[in-house]
Protein backbone atom coordinates (compact mmCIF):
# COMPACT_ATOMS: atom_id res chain seq x y z
CA UNK A 1 0.00 0.00 0.00
CA UNK A 2 1.44 3.31 -1.06
CA UNK A 3 0.56 5.25 2.07
CA UNK A 4 2.51 2.89 4.25
CA UNK A 5 5.44 1.92 2.08
CA UNK A 6 9.02 2.94 2.73
CA UNK A 7 8.69 3.70 6.38
CA UNK A 8 12.01 3.69 8.17
CA UNK A 9 12.25 1.03 10.82
CA UNK A 10 15.75 0.98 12.16
CA UNK A 11 16.18 4.72 11.81
CA UNK A 12 15.23 5.60 15.38
CA UNK A 13 18.65 6.84 16.42
CA UNK A 14 18.77 9.75 14.00
CA UNK A 15 17.04 13.14 14.34
CA UNK A 16 13.55 12.93 15.80
CA UNK A 17 10.74 13.43 13.32
CA UNK A 18 9.11 15.97 15.57
CA UNK A 19 10.56 17.89 18.48
CA UNK A 20 8.28 20.00 20.65
CA UNK A 21 9.69 22.11 23.41
CA UNK A 22 8.03 23.95 26.26
CA UNK A 23 4.58 24.20 24.75
CA UNK A 24 2.20 26.48 26.60
CA UNK A 25 -1.44 27.17 25.96
CA UNK A 26 -4.11 29.02 27.92
CA UNK A 27 -7.79 29.41 27.32
CA UNK A 28 -8.71 32.69 28.96
CA UNK A 29 -7.20 32.55 32.44
CA UNK A 30 -6.92 28.76 32.52
CA UNK A 31 -3.49 27.45 31.62
CA UNK A 32 -4.14 24.10 29.96
CA UNK A 33 -0.59 23.29 28.89
CA UNK A 34 2.17 24.32 31.25
CA UNK A 35 5.32 23.71 29.27
CA UNK A 36 5.12 20.37 27.51
CA UNK A 37 8.14 18.92 25.70
CA UNK A 38 8.02 15.80 23.58
CA UNK A 39 10.18 14.20 20.94
CA UNK A 40 8.75 11.78 18.46
CA UNK A 41 10.95 9.47 16.41
CA UNK A 42 9.96 7.86 13.15
CA UNK A 43 8.13 4.58 13.74
CA UNK A 44 7.30 5.33 17.35
CA UNK A 45 3.79 4.71 18.63
CA UNK A 46 3.19 6.93 21.63
CA UNK A 47 0.06 6.65 23.75
CA UNK A 48 -0.98 9.71 25.69
CA UNK A 49 -3.09 8.95 28.76
CA UNK A 50 -4.44 11.09 31.55
CA UNK A 51 -7.63 12.29 33.20
CA UNK A 52 -9.97 14.52 31.26
CA UNK A 53 -8.85 18.12 31.57
CA UNK A 54 -5.21 17.09 31.88
CA UNK A 55 -4.44 18.82 28.55
CA UNK A 56 -3.76 15.74 26.43
CA UNK A 57 -6.30 16.55 23.71
CA UNK A 58 -5.25 20.19 23.62
CA UNK A 59 -1.67 19.05 23.23
CA UNK A 60 -2.58 16.83 20.30
CA UNK A 61 -4.52 19.68 18.67
CA UNK A 62 -1.49 21.92 19.10
CA UNK A 63 0.67 19.43 17.21
CA UNK A 64 -1.11 20.23 13.93
CA UNK A 65 -1.89 23.75 15.13
CA UNK A 66 -5.67 23.41 15.22
CA UNK A 67 -4.99 25.26 18.44
CA UNK A 68 -2.25 27.85 18.21
CA UNK A 69 0.15 27.48 21.13
CA UNK A 70 0.89 30.64 23.13
CA UNK A 71 4.55 29.76 23.22
CA UNK A 72 6.91 26.90 22.59
CA UNK A 73 9.06 25.66 19.74
CA UNK A 74 8.46 23.09 17.10
CA UNK A 75 10.98 21.31 14.91
CA UNK A 76 9.36 19.41 12.11
CA UNK A 77 10.14 18.57 8.52
CA UNK A 78 13.15 20.89 8.29
CA UNK A 79 11.22 23.81 9.75
CA UNK A 80 11.76 25.43 13.08
CA UNK A 81 8.84 27.36 14.51
CA UNK A 82 8.66 29.48 17.63
CA UNK A 83 5.16 30.42 18.67
CA UNK A 84 6.23 33.17 21.04
CA UNK A 85 8.03 34.95 18.19
CA UNK A 86 5.71 36.48 15.61
CA UNK A 87 8.32 36.23 12.90
CA UNK A 88 8.95 32.54 13.46
CA UNK A 89 5.36 31.38 13.50
CA UNK A 90 4.33 29.19 10.59
CA UNK A 91 2.93 31.07 7.59
CA UNK A 92 -0.36 29.98 6.07
CA UNK A 93 1.50 27.97 3.46
CA UNK A 94 3.76 26.27 6.01
CA UNK A 95 0.75 25.50 8.18
CA UNK A 96 -1.06 23.78 5.33
CA UNK A 97 2.07 21.81 4.41
CA UNK A 98 2.49 20.69 7.99
CA UNK A 99 -1.13 19.61 8.27
CA UNK A 100 -1.01 17.83 4.92
CA UNK A 101 1.74 15.57 6.25
CA UNK A 102 0.26 15.09 9.73
CA UNK A 103 -2.92 13.00 9.63
CA UNK A 104 -5.52 13.54 12.31
CA UNK A 105 -8.45 11.37 13.37
CA UNK A 106 -11.11 12.81 15.66
CA UNK A 107 -13.35 11.40 18.35
CA UNK A 108 -16.47 12.27 16.34
CA UNK A 109 -15.10 11.02 12.97
CA UNK A 110 -15.94 14.33 11.24
CA UNK A 111 -16.53 12.76 7.88
CA UNK A 112 -18.23 15.12 5.44
CA UNK A 113 -21.88 14.03 5.30
CA UNK A 114 -22.56 15.46 1.84
CA UNK A 115 -19.82 13.45 0.17
CA UNK A 116 -19.69 9.73 -0.49
CA UNK A 117 -17.05 7.60 1.21
CA UNK A 118 -14.72 7.67 -1.78
CA UNK A 119 -15.21 11.42 -2.29
CA UNK A 120 -14.33 11.98 1.36
CA UNK A 121 -11.09 10.14 0.73
CA UNK A 122 -9.99 11.71 -2.55
CA UNK A 123 -10.94 15.32 -1.78
CA UNK A 124 -7.76 16.35 0.03
CA UNK A 125 -5.26 14.44 -2.14
CA UNK A 126 -6.73 16.15 -5.21
CA UNK A 127 -7.27 19.62 -3.72
CA UNK A 128 -4.26 19.87 -1.46
CA UNK A 129 -1.58 17.69 -3.06
CA UNK A 130 -2.69 18.09 -6.65
CA UNK A 131 -2.85 14.33 -7.21
CA UNK A 132 -4.61 13.35 -10.45
CA UNK A 133 -8.17 12.19 -9.90
CA UNK A 134 -7.55 8.76 -11.41
CA UNK A 135 -4.57 8.19 -9.17
CA UNK A 136 -6.40 9.43 -6.07
CA UNK A 137 -9.26 7.06 -6.86
CA UNK A 138 -6.90 4.12 -7.23
CA UNK A 139 -5.22 4.87 -3.90
CA UNK A 140 -8.56 5.43 -2.18
CA UNK A 141 -10.07 2.25 -3.51
CA UNK A 142 -7.02 0.23 -2.51
CA UNK A 143 -7.26 1.63 1.02
CA UNK A 144 -10.97 0.78 1.16
CA UNK A 145 -10.25 -2.76 -0.06
CA UNK A 146 -7.83 -3.12 2.74
CA UNK A 147 -10.33 -2.22 5.46
CA UNK A 148 -13.05 -4.25 3.79
CA UNK A 149 -15.25 -1.28 2.88
CA UNK A 150 -14.74 -1.21 -0.87
CA UNK A 151 -18.40 -2.12 -1.40
CA UNK A 152 -19.38 1.00 0.55
CA UNK A 153 -17.36 3.42 -1.55
CA UNK A 154 -20.41 5.17 -2.98
CA UNK A 155 -22.37 5.17 0.28
CA UNK A 156 -22.80 8.33 2.33
CA UNK A 157 -21.30 8.38 5.83
CA UNK A 158 -24.73 8.41 7.48
CA UNK A 159 -25.34 4.92 6.09
CA UNK A 160 -22.29 3.51 7.87
CA UNK A 161 -21.91 2.31 11.44
CA UNK A 162 -19.78 4.35 13.81
CA UNK A 163 -16.92 1.88 13.54
CA UNK A 164 -17.06 1.96 9.75
CA UNK A 165 -17.14 5.76 9.73
CA UNK A 166 -14.14 5.94 12.01
CA UNK A 167 -12.19 3.50 9.84
CA UNK A 168 -13.05 5.59 6.78
CA UNK A 169 -11.84 8.66 8.67
CA UNK A 170 -8.53 6.89 9.34
CA UNK A 171 -8.23 5.94 5.69
CA UNK A 172 -9.07 9.49 4.63
CA UNK A 173 -6.07 10.68 6.63
CA UNK A 174 -3.88 7.87 5.27
CA UNK A 175 -4.71 8.83 1.70
CA UNK A 176 -2.51 11.90 2.20
CA UNK A 177 0.49 9.62 2.91
CA UNK A 178 1.16 11.32 6.25
CA UNK A 179 4.43 11.05 8.13
CA UNK A 180 2.66 11.11 11.48
CA UNK A 181 -0.85 10.14 12.51
CA UNK A 182 -2.62 11.79 15.43
CA UNK A 183 -5.53 9.98 17.08
CA UNK A 184 -7.74 11.97 19.44
CA UNK A 185 -9.76 9.54 21.58
CA UNK A 186 -10.99 7.90 18.41
CA UNK A 187 -12.89 5.09 20.12
CA UNK A 188 -14.59 7.14 22.84
CA UNK A 189 -17.74 7.84 20.82
CA UNK A 190 -18.15 4.25 19.64
CA UNK A 191 -20.46 1.57 20.92
CA UNK A 192 -18.35 -0.97 22.86
CA UNK A 193 -18.79 -3.70 20.26
CA UNK A 194 -17.37 -1.41 17.53
CA UNK A 195 -14.22 -0.40 19.40
CA UNK A 196 -12.34 -3.53 18.42
CA UNK A 197 -12.42 -3.02 14.65
CA UNK A 198 -10.96 0.47 14.98
CA UNK A 199 -8.28 -0.55 17.46
CA UNK A 200 -7.19 -3.47 15.31
CA UNK A 201 -6.81 -1.17 12.29
CA UNK A 202 -4.66 1.12 14.41
CA UNK A 203 -2.63 -1.84 15.64
CA UNK A 204 -2.09 -2.93 12.04
CA UNK A 205 -0.84 0.54 11.13
CA UNK A 206 1.50 0.52 14.09
CA UNK A 207 2.78 -2.86 12.97
CA UNK A 208 3.64 -1.40 9.58
CA UNK A 209 5.81 1.24 11.15
CA UNK A 210 3.49 4.26 11.05
CA UNK A 211 4.51 6.97 13.47
CA UNK A 212 1.56 7.56 15.78
CA UNK A 213 0.54 9.84 18.62
CA UNK A 214 -2.52 8.39 20.29
CA UNK A 215 -4.61 10.10 22.95
CA UNK A 216 -6.57 7.23 24.43
CA UNK A 217 -8.45 5.79 27.35
CA UNK A 218 -7.78 2.26 26.12
CA UNK A 219 -5.06 1.13 28.50
CA UNK A 220 -4.96 -2.22 26.73
CA UNK A 221 -4.03 -0.49 23.49
CA UNK A 222 -1.37 1.57 25.24
CA UNK A 223 0.17 -1.54 26.77
CA UNK A 224 -0.07 -3.92 23.82
CA UNK A 225 0.47 -1.64 20.82
CA UNK A 226 2.28 1.53 21.76
CA UNK A 227 6.01 1.55 22.25
CA UNK A 228 5.89 4.46 24.65
CA UNK A 229 3.32 5.88 27.02
CA UNK A 230 3.10 9.43 28.25
CA UNK A 231 1.01 10.36 31.27
CA UNK A 232 -0.42 13.87 31.32
CA UNK A 233 -1.31 15.41 34.65
CA UNK A 234 -2.35 19.02 35.21
CA UNK A 235 -1.08 20.27 31.86
CA UNK A 236 2.32 18.66 32.17
CA UNK A 237 3.94 15.37 31.30
CA UNK A 238 4.18 13.52 34.59
CA UNK A 239 5.58 10.23 33.30
CA UNK A 240 7.13 9.21 30.02
CA UNK A 241 8.67 5.88 29.19
CA UNK A 242 8.33 2.44 27.62
CA UNK A 243 4.67 1.47 27.81
CA UNK A 244 5.24 -1.68 29.85
CA UNK A 245 7.33 0.18 32.45
CA UNK A 246 5.01 3.14 32.78
CA UNK A 247 1.86 1.05 33.02
CA UNK A 248 3.23 -1.80 35.12
CA UNK A 249 5.32 0.27 37.51
CA UNK A 250 3.83 3.73 37.82
CA UNK A 251 6.21 6.01 39.69
CA UNK A 252 3.66 8.55 40.88
CA UNK A 253 0.55 8.12 43.04
CA UNK A 254 -1.40 10.14 40.50
CA UNK A 255 -0.77 7.62 37.73
CA UNK A 256 -1.43 4.68 40.08
CA UNK A 257 -4.80 6.19 41.05
CA UNK A 258 -5.61 7.00 37.45
CA UNK A 259 -4.86 3.46 36.28
CA UNK A 260 -6.91 1.97 39.08
CA UNK A 261 -9.87 4.14 38.14
CA UNK A 262 -9.63 3.39 34.42
CA UNK A 263 -9.08 -0.34 34.85
CA UNK A 264 -11.99 -0.51 37.27
CA UNK A 265 -14.28 1.16 34.69
CA UNK A 266 -13.08 -1.19 31.99
CA UNK A 267 -13.72 -4.31 34.04
CA UNK A 268 -17.18 -3.02 34.91
CA UNK A 269 -17.87 -2.56 31.24
CA UNK A 270 -16.54 -6.00 30.43
CA UNK A 271 -18.83 -7.45 33.08
CA UNK A 272 -21.75 -5.75 31.37
CA UNK A 273 -22.69 -3.57 34.31
CA UNK A 274 -24.05 -0.07 33.73
CA UNK A 275 -21.37 2.60 33.94
CA UNK B 1 -72.09 43.33 -20.07
CA UNK B 2 -72.48 39.73 -21.10
CA UNK B 3 -69.97 37.10 -20.02
CA UNK B 4 -68.87 36.80 -23.65
CA UNK B 5 -68.03 40.52 -23.83
CA UNK B 6 -66.33 40.39 -20.46
CA UNK B 7 -64.05 37.57 -21.59
CA UNK B 8 -63.06 39.16 -24.93
CA UNK B 9 -62.43 42.43 -23.16
CA UNK B 10 -60.27 40.67 -20.59
CA UNK B 11 -58.42 38.69 -23.27
CA UNK B 12 -57.14 41.94 -24.78
CA UNK B 13 -54.96 42.43 -21.72
CA UNK B 14 -53.52 38.91 -21.49
CA UNK B 15 -50.40 39.61 -23.57
CA UNK B 16 -49.78 42.70 -21.46
CA UNK B 17 -50.09 40.65 -18.28
CA UNK B 18 -47.67 38.05 -19.60
CA UNK B 19 -45.20 40.80 -20.41
CA UNK B 20 -45.56 42.31 -16.97
CA UNK B 21 -45.10 38.88 -15.40
CA UNK B 22 -41.87 38.49 -17.35
CA UNK B 23 -40.64 41.77 -15.94
CA UNK B 24 -41.49 40.55 -12.43
CA UNK B 25 -39.59 37.33 -13.06
CA UNK B 26 -36.57 39.20 -14.38
CA UNK B 27 -36.58 41.63 -11.45
CA UNK B 28 -36.84 38.72 -9.03
CA UNK B 29 -34.07 36.63 -10.56
CA UNK B 30 -31.61 39.52 -10.76
CA UNK B 31 -32.38 40.73 -7.25
CA UNK B 32 -32.03 37.18 -5.88
CA UNK B 33 -28.58 36.90 -7.45
CA UNK B 34 -27.61 40.25 -5.92
CA UNK B 35 -29.06 39.24 -2.56
CA UNK B 36 -27.10 35.97 -2.44
CA UNK B 37 -23.86 37.77 -3.19
CA UNK B 38 -24.55 40.50 -0.61
CA UNK B 39 -25.83 37.94 1.89
CA UNK B 40 -22.85 35.64 1.55
CA UNK B 41 -20.37 38.50 1.84
CA UNK B 42 -22.14 39.92 4.88
CA UNK B 43 -22.45 36.52 6.57
CA UNK B 44 -18.76 35.80 6.05
CA UNK B 45 -17.95 39.37 7.06
CA UNK B 46 -19.80 38.92 10.32
CA UNK B 47 -17.85 35.72 11.00
CA UNK B 48 -14.55 37.34 9.99
CA UNK B 49 -11.60 37.89 12.29
CA UNK B 50 -11.15 41.40 10.86
CA UNK B 51 -12.97 43.90 13.03
CA UNK B 52 -13.75 46.48 10.29
CA UNK B 53 -15.40 43.77 8.16
CA UNK B 54 -17.48 42.67 11.13
CA UNK B 55 -18.61 46.25 11.77
CA UNK B 56 -19.49 46.96 8.14
CA UNK B 57 -21.45 43.73 7.83
CA UNK B 58 -23.31 44.29 11.08
CA UNK B 59 -24.15 47.86 10.10
CA UNK B 60 -25.48 46.73 6.73
CA UNK B 61 -27.76 44.10 8.24
CA UNK B 62 -28.87 46.43 11.03
CA UNK B 63 -29.67 49.31 8.67
CA UNK B 64 -31.55 47.28 6.08
CA UNK B 65 -33.60 45.29 8.55
CA UNK B 66 -34.47 48.36 10.57
CA UNK B 67 -35.78 50.59 7.75
CA UNK B 68 -38.76 50.19 5.39
CA UNK B 69 -38.05 48.62 2.02
CA UNK B 70 -39.91 51.44 0.30
CA UNK B 71 -37.62 54.04 1.84
CA UNK B 72 -34.59 52.05 0.67
CA UNK B 73 -36.01 51.99 -2.87
CA UNK B 74 -36.57 55.77 -2.74
CA UNK B 75 -33.04 56.34 -1.48
CA UNK B 76 -31.59 54.45 -4.43
CA UNK B 77 -33.87 55.88 -7.11
CA UNK B 78 -34.59 59.42 -5.92
CA UNK B 79 -31.72 59.93 -3.47
CA UNK B 80 -28.65 58.78 -5.39
CA UNK B 81 -29.12 61.23 -8.32
CA UNK B 82 -28.52 64.03 -5.83
CA UNK B 83 -24.98 62.73 -5.35
CA UNK B 84 -24.53 62.23 -9.07
CA UNK B 85 -25.55 58.56 -9.46
CA UNK B 86 -28.41 58.32 -11.93
CA UNK B 87 -29.93 54.88 -12.47
CA UNK B 88 -32.77 53.68 -14.64
CA UNK B 89 -35.90 52.62 -12.71
CA UNK B 90 -35.20 48.97 -13.47
CA UNK B 91 -31.56 49.06 -12.35
CA UNK B 92 -32.31 51.13 -9.26
CA UNK B 93 -35.13 48.72 -8.48
CA UNK B 94 -33.12 45.49 -8.64
CA UNK B 95 -30.25 47.02 -6.70
CA UNK B 96 -32.56 48.23 -3.95
CA UNK B 97 -34.41 44.92 -3.74
CA UNK B 98 -31.23 42.84 -3.97
CA UNK B 99 -29.40 44.80 -1.30
CA UNK B 100 -32.50 44.72 0.88
CA UNK B 101 -32.99 40.99 0.60
CA UNK B 102 -29.23 40.43 1.05
CA UNK B 103 -29.45 41.48 4.69
CA UNK B 104 -32.04 38.80 5.36
CA UNK B 105 -30.08 36.24 3.35
CA UNK B 106 -27.03 37.10 5.48
CA UNK B 107 -28.92 36.17 8.63
CA UNK B 108 -30.17 32.95 7.00
CA UNK B 109 -26.64 31.94 5.99
CA UNK B 110 -25.31 32.86 9.43
CA UNK B 111 -27.83 30.58 11.11
CA UNK B 112 -26.96 27.85 8.60
CA UNK B 113 -23.24 28.25 9.32
CA UNK B 114 -23.83 27.94 13.05
CA UNK B 115 -25.67 24.67 12.48
CA UNK B 116 -22.59 23.00 10.97
CA UNK B 117 -20.49 21.23 13.63
CA UNK B 118 -17.07 22.77 14.25
CA UNK B 119 -15.50 19.42 13.43
CA UNK B 120 -16.33 19.86 9.74
CA UNK B 121 -14.02 22.85 9.41
CA UNK B 122 -11.41 21.22 11.65
CA UNK B 123 -11.24 17.98 9.70
CA UNK B 124 -10.85 20.00 6.48
CA UNK B 125 -8.05 22.14 7.91
CA UNK B 126 -6.41 19.06 9.44
CA UNK B 127 -6.06 17.62 5.94
CA UNK B 128 -4.21 20.72 4.80
CA UNK B 129 -7.09 22.46 3.04
CA UNK B 130 -7.17 26.24 2.94
CA UNK B 131 -10.01 28.03 4.74
CA UNK B 132 -11.37 29.08 1.38
CA UNK B 133 -11.46 25.52 0.03
CA UNK B 134 -12.94 24.25 3.27
CA UNK B 135 -15.67 26.89 3.03
CA UNK B 136 -16.55 26.42 -0.61
CA UNK B 137 -16.13 22.64 -0.83
CA UNK B 138 -17.18 21.40 2.59
CA UNK B 139 -19.08 23.95 4.65
CA UNK B 140 -21.23 25.99 2.25
CA UNK B 141 -22.67 23.01 0.35
CA UNK B 142 -23.91 21.67 3.68
CA UNK B 143 -25.22 25.09 4.68
CA UNK B 144 -27.06 25.44 1.39
CA UNK B 145 -28.96 22.24 1.96
CA UNK B 146 -30.13 23.35 5.39
CA UNK B 147 -31.23 26.80 4.32
CA UNK B 148 -33.16 25.96 1.12
CA UNK B 149 -36.55 26.44 2.84
CA UNK B 150 -35.56 29.80 4.33
CA UNK B 151 -34.01 30.95 1.07
CA UNK B 152 -37.25 30.06 -0.69
CA UNK B 153 -39.25 32.16 1.74
CA UNK B 154 -36.89 35.02 1.13
CA UNK B 155 -37.13 34.59 -2.65
CA UNK B 156 -40.92 34.69 -2.41
CA UNK B 157 -40.70 37.87 -0.36
CA UNK B 158 -38.43 39.38 -3.00
CA UNK B 159 -40.87 38.45 -5.72
CA UNK B 160 -43.74 40.12 -3.90
CA UNK B 161 -41.61 43.15 -3.09
CA UNK B 162 -41.17 43.84 -6.79
CA UNK B 163 -44.66 45.36 -6.64
CA UNK B 164 -43.13 48.20 -4.60
CA UNK B 165 -41.18 49.15 -7.70
CA UNK B 166 -44.43 50.41 -9.25
CA UNK B 167 -43.76 53.53 -7.20
CA UNK B 168 -40.59 54.29 -9.17
CA UNK B 169 -42.23 53.73 -12.58
CA UNK B 170 -41.00 50.20 -13.29
CA UNK B 171 -43.82 48.81 -15.41
CA UNK B 172 -44.20 45.48 -13.64
CA UNK B 173 -47.40 43.69 -12.78
CA UNK B 174 -48.75 46.11 -10.21
CA UNK B 175 -48.15 49.27 -12.22
CA UNK B 176 -49.51 47.57 -15.34
CA UNK B 177 -52.70 46.66 -13.47
CA UNK B 178 -53.02 50.24 -12.24
CA UNK B 179 -52.64 51.54 -15.77
CA UNK B 180 -55.39 49.28 -17.11
CA UNK B 181 -57.62 50.13 -14.18
CA UNK B 182 -57.14 53.83 -14.87
CA UNK B 183 -58.68 53.35 -18.32
CA UNK B 184 -61.25 50.61 -17.58
CA UNK B 185 -62.36 51.56 -14.05
CA UNK B 186 -62.49 47.87 -13.11
CA UNK B 187 -60.16 47.66 -10.10
CA UNK B 188 -61.70 44.50 -8.67
CA UNK B 189 -61.19 42.45 -11.84
CA UNK B 190 -57.68 43.52 -12.56
CA UNK B 191 -56.27 43.55 -9.04
CA UNK B 192 -57.64 40.03 -8.59
CA UNK B 193 -56.14 39.05 -11.95
CA UNK B 194 -52.72 40.37 -10.97
CA UNK B 195 -52.97 38.66 -7.58
CA UNK B 196 -53.57 35.37 -9.38
CA UNK B 197 -50.50 35.90 -11.56
CA UNK B 198 -48.38 36.58 -8.44
CA UNK B 199 -49.83 33.48 -6.83
CA UNK B 200 -48.90 31.30 -9.79
CA UNK B 201 -45.32 32.56 -9.74
CA UNK B 202 -44.82 32.14 -5.98
CA UNK B 203 -46.32 28.65 -6.18
CA UNK B 204 -43.88 27.67 -8.91
CA UNK B 205 -41.01 28.93 -6.70
CA UNK B 206 -42.23 26.79 -3.79
CA UNK B 207 -42.44 23.77 -6.05
CA UNK B 208 -38.89 24.22 -7.30
CA UNK B 209 -37.65 24.49 -3.73
CA UNK B 210 -39.58 21.42 -2.57
CA UNK B 211 -38.13 19.52 -5.50
CA UNK B 212 -34.57 20.57 -4.57
CA UNK B 213 -35.13 19.59 -0.96
CA UNK B 214 -36.41 16.15 -1.94
CA UNK B 215 -33.43 15.63 -4.24
CA UNK B 216 -31.02 16.44 -1.43
CA UNK B 217 -32.74 14.33 1.20
CA UNK B 218 -32.48 11.30 -1.08
CA UNK B 219 -28.71 11.80 -1.17
CA UNK B 220 -27.79 11.75 2.48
Amino acid sequence: MTALANLPNGATEIQPLLRIKNLRKSFGTVEVLKGVSLELRAGEVVSIIGASGSGKSTFLRCVNVLETPDSGTFDYGGHSFDFSDRKRQPTGRELRDLRASVGMVFQSYNLWPHKSVIDNIIEAPIRVKGVARREALATGEALLQRIGLFEKRHAYPSHLSGGQQQRVAIVRALAMSPKVMLFDEVTSALDPELVGEVLSLMAALAGEGMTMLVVTHEIGFAREVSTRTVFFDGGQIAEDGASRDVLANPKSDRLRQFLQRVLHDTSLRAAGEPQ
Amino acid sequence: MSLQEWITDFARYVPGFINAAWIVLLLTVVSIVISWICGLLAALGKASKLTPLRYISSFYVWFVRGTPTLIQIFIVYFGLPQVGIRLSPFVAGVIALGVNSGAYVAEIIRSGLSAIPKGQMESSLALGMSRFDAMTRIILPQVFRIIIPSLTNEAITSLKNTSLLSTITVVELTLYAQMIIASTFRPFDFYIASAIVYLVMTSVLSQISAHLERGYSKLY
